[in-house]
């Protein structure tokens, strides 16, 4: 297994951030507060745990994510960019009309993008769909997938829950980017999603819960993921939405609203990062 | 210049103002309220206003068990997840016993812009006018919406009405009274008549005034209510202009074209022509751009007009 390297992979976090919060602005529309509570994860996926091959995306031996939570899009088309999938001046073309960026996944549009998203709860269930085609041809490529914690109350995910152990899925790990807030507010106060970890626990999964911030925690929650047979693992990651910018950060009104050029600028003041060179200068 | 307004936002309005009056009317939610405007309803009244989170399906079950329980429950969200995540619930629990539902769905069609493919409805009308016993309604603007959600409470059934994210033309006087399954001419003409519904009325509105330049005179009808459809004033239009265009921001599968199309094929047969989605799907981009591109601008319908014409 190779080491990870722990400070590059949080460099790359901050890279994707930028990312997301330039594309964004330029955008002008899209969603800042999922996109950057998934940064940390979406990083150890694609610059440690994931193999794959940029330069030959259908490379059957590749492993495979998939972004349930569809619209933070932003977060993985900047992941995609920076490993090399398409030019990182793609990013500024993000929900334009003519993009190869959908405002939501797509897989027939974007290299490296394995399924079409954006209508919450699907994910799993495709996701278990591709980990029974990688078993049938007795593939050792795992499948990630990312959801919500808003997105946990469609019922879809719980059937997908259900199968992924009924068929002991074990070369699938899916993440909940459990960052507390859904679009019209708190998820304990618009539908309460809690005991969450038992409710995955009795649906049959292994379960872990992390610091969805902490790059050592993801990576190793990634490791013994891994080292689980006969169920699935599902990793529960405390994050906060709008993580890195404290003017989005826990803030639910910022789930669909782009940084205005104010909010941007601060944001980078914040983050120490100068825009200067985006998209193709790497920080 | 010409007023705008989003439909959605008069929803949100008249919803709370109605709710204020009639204390059976309920609302439901599947975490859009900012976006579908049940938001405002939701502060007025919130012991009557349920968030059910992002569960579609849930929401539309329990609306058909509170209309059972003898309450007026409206349910929103988007177009697409209204129509399609629920459909099924909808036709088992609400349609097949005729309970007393209004679905409001916001963010129909492609003018939903940026979110794409994945959040544009194109096909959210074929499927609820497929399902009997519901009433499906497409309001041109927000004078029309108003009437529309007071006229539809005096109605007990299930109802769809469809409303747009953007801010649109208002085209229809302040006096406009909205009559559930009869459609309205709002412009008259003899040498073809255009059959439109929601954005496209203005569109329609601005192309019969581009062909008036070049001696054509087109008859516009504002068919809000899709179902039932307005038999008489299709074979009025059939009969005295002998050409007519249907334009919807729609697939042309399923939705007001077929529905017009298949009127005049039984009662009186004349050139019809559809403009719509032509049975793609949408993608992203700014509204304007993407109705350039699905060539639903008033020049795209002129030009249709045009064809039909020669074609009489
Ligand atoms: C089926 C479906 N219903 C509704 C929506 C609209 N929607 C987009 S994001 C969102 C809230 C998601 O909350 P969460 O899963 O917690 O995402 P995060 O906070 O991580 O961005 C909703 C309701 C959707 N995309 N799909």
């Amino acid at each position: 297994m190779v080491k990870p390297d722990i400070e590059q992979l949080k460099k790359w976090a901050r890279q994707l951030r930028l990312d997301v919060l330039m594309m964004l602005n330029k955008a002008k529309s899209g969603h800042t507060g999922g996109s950057l509570s998934a940064a940390d994860i979406i990083a150890a996926l694609y610059f440690y745990k994931m193999r794959h091959n940029p330069k030959e995306t259908k490379w059957p031996d590749r492993d495979r994510f998939v972004l349930s939570k569809g619209h933070a899009a932003p977060i993985q088309y900047a992941a995609l960019a920076r490993c090399g999938y398409f030019s990182p001046k793609e990013l500024t073309t993000l929900r334009r009309f003519g993009t190869i960026l959908q405002g939501h996944p797509d897989m027939k549009c974007t290299p490296g993008i394995e399924v079409c998203t954006g209508s919450l709860g699907q994910g799993l269930s495709m996701a278990n769909g591709i980990a029974l085609a990688l078993r049938l041809d007795k593939k050792s490529s795992r499948v990630y997938a990312l959801m919500g914690d808003g997105e946990q109350e469609e019922g879809q995910v719980w059937e997908a829950a259900m199968s992924a152990a009924h068929y002991k899925l074990d070369n699938i790990c899916a993440f909940v980017d459990f960052n507390g807030f859904q679009i019209d507010g708190a998820v304990t106060d618009i539908m309460n999603i809690e005991p969450l970890s038992q409710k995955w626990k009795a649906f049959g999964w292994h379960v872990l819960m992390i610091d969805g911030h902490d790059m050592g925690q993801i990576v190793k929650a990634l490791d013994d993921a891994e080292t689980i047979k006969g169920q699935p693992t599902m990793v529960i990651a405390r994050t906060v939405k709008g993580k890195g910018v404290s003017i989005f950060e826990g803030k639910y009104q910022y789930h669909g609203v782009p940084p205005s050029d104010d909010e941007l600028k601060r944001s980078l003041e914040e983050l120490g990062i100068s825009a200067d060179g985006w998209p193709e200068r790497v920080i | 210049m010409t007023k705008l307004i989003a439909t959605r936002d008069v929803y949100g309005e008249t919803l709370a103002e109605i709710g204020a009056v009639n204390k059976n009317i309920v609302v439901l939610d599947a975490d859009l309220s900012s976006s579908t405007k049940t938001n405002i309803f939701a502060k007025k009244f919130p012991e009557r206003f349920f968030n059910m989170g992002v569960s579609e399906a849930d929401m539309m079950g329990t609306a058909a068990g509170l209309a059972a329980g003898g309450k007026i429950p409206f349910a929103s969200t988007f177009a697409i997840f209204a129509s399609g995540r629920a459909w099924e619930q909808i036709r088992q629990s609400i349609a097949y016993p005729k309970l007393n539902v209004k679905i409001v769905a916001t963010h129909g069609g492609i003018t939903v812009g940026e979110d794409g493919a994945s959040h544009q409805a194109i096909e959210d009308i074929a499927l609820m006018r497929a399902i009997p016993n519901m009433t499906v309604v497409v309001p041109c603007d927000g004078v029309e919406t108003k009437s529309v959600i007071h006229e539809i409470i005096k109605y007990n059934g299930p109802v769809y009405v469809r409303v747009a994210r953007g801010k649109f033309p208002v085209v229809m006087p302040e006096d406009y009274k909205f009559t559930l399954g009869k459609g309205s001419v709002v412009r008259d003409g003899k040498d073809a008549a255009i059959i439109a519904n929601g954005l496209m009325v203005s569109h329609a509105l601005e192309a019969a005034e581009m062909l008036a330049k070049e001696g054509l005179s087109i008859r516009v009808v504002n068919m809000s209510t899709i179902k039932p459809i307005d038999r008489d004033i299709i074979i009025k239009a059939a009969k005295e202009t002998g050409a007519i265009l249907t334009c919807e921001e729609h697939s042309i599968i399923g939705g007001l074209g077929e529905a017009v199309a298949t009127v005049a094929a039984e009662e009186y047969p004349v050139q019809v022509k559809r403009l719509g989605i032509q049975d793609r799907f949408g993608q992203s981009g700014l509204a304007e751009e993407l109705l350039v591109h699905y060539a639903l601008m008033p020049k795209d319908i002129a030009e249709a007009v045009k064809e039909a014409v020669k074609k009489k």
